[in-house]
């Protein structure tokens, strides 16, 4: 029996796509119309009601909920940013051994094999009013009082949010950077252009694609998340991925649903637009 | 470096003490699990050591040690199960579909579009939308239908991604040679393709079965009765704080770093095998 080669990609793809559409298109459509659905405790009828959407839209607490998570997204992207690109120009052009380098990026990366969970109880007994950090500042004499923000606050959600992210940004930048070709660096040496001139007119338009595949990962992880922001904040900063998991414990359908797919719209207008700087199949191919 | 004779610039120096402050920043409390997990049996969740012991790794072993202890082992089953069978289906899927996009076929933009849409949503939307297909579907919520199709959605994604490397890298003149030996598609693929992406498809394996036992957002809503880890440890975290979180975080990082160190190690030798072969 002979196959077309079209029909052989059919067949091999099939179970991925059914994968895709039954898990996450299918899903995805039904948390579209529930949200129109009316609904009391744990259960939805089939009957059209708009007031999830018009709370989700038109209440200043949504309104909050985006300006909280946009001020750590912002302060996040920032901060990993600045860090991942340096390092990885370091990695890249400063660290002249391979083999160092592979160790470095190997070395960042081990702490990520302790669990999620597990890495968030381990800011307590650095950042925590009994915390080493806090007894480091007193006994130098900074403080008097133990600094009580360190931990449960803001500064520590953004804190683990970078102590999480900033490998997501290093990683894709210096692979971006490691296929710029060392003879360009060489020309623009022989030219005269100093480190500052070739980092700003070679380095950086050719590491966009690796600044926006970490940017997608930062966008997605901090606007997906409702985990870190719980614990770290000690539960009192909400974010929008936060309500909706409020709304789900409460088994409130209909309006999570509305709010998801708000979140939905602007993750994937995001990440759209990100798209626009890189082709990811062109980029994992050479 | 001893054989490099000029001068490093000042940058060099500003840039090594930022990798180094970033080591430190990722280590820290790391090393404070690891130490802390020692802690002696009167001790607490932060410095000073009150002694030393294993107590709390026996709290652990013991399973339902008291002090808000949940079910650790049943819980580290449960993942153990789930990312089993979520690896092997992952690695099988994603070849398959690696194996397709070395074509171009109607309906590949579309699966790829769909593969990054399931990566970049946020976990609880996937999760929640599964749960919910169930519920009006009327079917039972269970950890061999929707938790393993939850986890799938989260592993595939990078399936597809590694295979994209992988293949990107692929000499297809290997595979003309067979076919002008005379090899069929099913020759060609197990004597040709697969010896050569096999440390790609092992990759696959590694990323979906830590991807399996980490993953919690997607998971949770769908994984019907019982914890898996991440779950069980979430709860411990708000129901007890004693330093058995620090012993349960020690030896996950340990089961860990033996697993990836044997996959590492795994990939090299078949990297080697291949360079001392003789007709390569």
């Amino acid at each position: 029996m002979k196959i077309s080669p079209r029909a052989a990609s059919w067949l091999q793809v099939a179970p991925m796509a059914t994968v895709f559409v039954t898990m996450v298109l299918v899903p995805l459509c039904i948390i579209f119309a529930v949200s129109f659905l009316d609904y009391d405790f744990a259960r939805v009828f089939p009957e059209i009601y708009l007031a999830s959407w018009s709370d989700a839209l038109g209440s200043r607490l949504t309104l909050d909920l985006y300006l909280t998570v946009g001020r750590f997204l912002i302060i996040t992207w920032v901060i990993t940013a600045f860090v991942g690109f340096w390092l990885a120009y370091f990695l890249v052009f400063h660290v002249r051994s391979s083999a160092i380098r592979l160790t470095l990026l190997a070395a960042a990366a081990i702490p990520f094999w302790t669990p999620g969970p597990i890495r968030m109880v381990s800011w307590v007994p650095l950042l925590g009013r009994e915390g080493l950090v806090n007894k480091a500042l007193m006994s130098l004499g900074v403080i008097d009082t133990p600094l009580t923000w360190l931990l449960y606050s803001d500064f520590a959600v953004v804190l683990a949010y970078i102590n999480l992210l900033t490998l997501a940004m290093l990683g894709p930048i210096t692979h971006s950077m490691a296929k710029i070709p060392r003879s360009l660096i060489q020309a623009a040496q022989d030219q005269g252009a100093s480190e500052w001139q070739i980092i700003r007119e070679i380095i950086v338009p050719l590491a966009k694609p690796g600044i926006a595949i970490g940017t997608i990962f930062i966008v997605t992880a901090v606007l997906g998340d409702f985990f870190i922001v719980k614990i770290m904040s000690g539960g009192q900063t909400n974010t929008p991925a936060n309500a909706i998991a409020t709304e789900l414990a409460a088994f409130q359908y209909p309006p999570a649903a509305a709010k998801s797919v708000m979140l939905l719209v602007i993750v994937v207008a995001l990440v759209a637009l990100l798209l626009r700087f890189v082709d990811i199949r062109k980029e994992l191919r050479d | 470096m001893a054989h490099q004779a000029n001068q490093r610039p000042l940058s060099f120096y500003l840039l090594s003490s930022l990798m180094a402050a970033l080591l430190v920043f990722l280590y820290a409390p790391m090393v404070c699990v690891y130490i802390l997990s020692f802690q002696g049996p009167d001790g607490g969740m932060s410095f000073p050591m009150v002694g030393w012991s294993t107590h709390w790794f026996e709290v652990l072993f013991r399973g339902t040690g008291g002090q808000g202890m949940g079910d650790v082992p049943g819980s580290f089953r449960r993942s153990m199960r789930l990312a089993a069978f979520v690896s092997v289906l992952s690695m099988v899927i994603a070849v398959s579909a690696g194996m397709a996009y070395r074509r171009s076929f109607p309906g590949a933009n579309f699966v790829f579009y769909s593969a990054i849409t399931s990566m970049v949503l946020p976990g609880i939307f996937v999760g929640f939308g599964i749960a919910l297909t169930f519920n009006l579907l009327g079917w039972q919520i269970n950890w061999f239908s929707s938790g393993i199709g939850a986890q799938l959605t989260w592993s595939l994604p990078f399936g597809l991604l590694i295979m994209f490397i992988v293949l990107g890298r692929f000499n297809p003149a290997y595979e003309e040679a067979a076919t002008d030996l005379g090899a069929n598609a099913s020759q060609r693929f197990r004597m040709v393709i697969l010896p050569i992406i096999l440390p790609g498809v092992i990759g696959i394996f590694v990323s979906s079965i830590t991807s399996s036992y980490e993953e919690s957002a997607r998971t949770q809503l769908n994984v019907g009765l019982g914890n898996t880890m991440p779950m069980e440890v979430t709860g411990l975290l708000t129901g007890s704080s004693t330093p058995v979180l620090f012993a349960i975080g020690t030896m996950t990082t340990l089961v860990m770093f033996v697993f990836i160190l044997g996959a590492v190690a795994l990939m090299g030798s078949m990297a080697r095998r291949r360079a001392a072969r003789p007709d390569s």
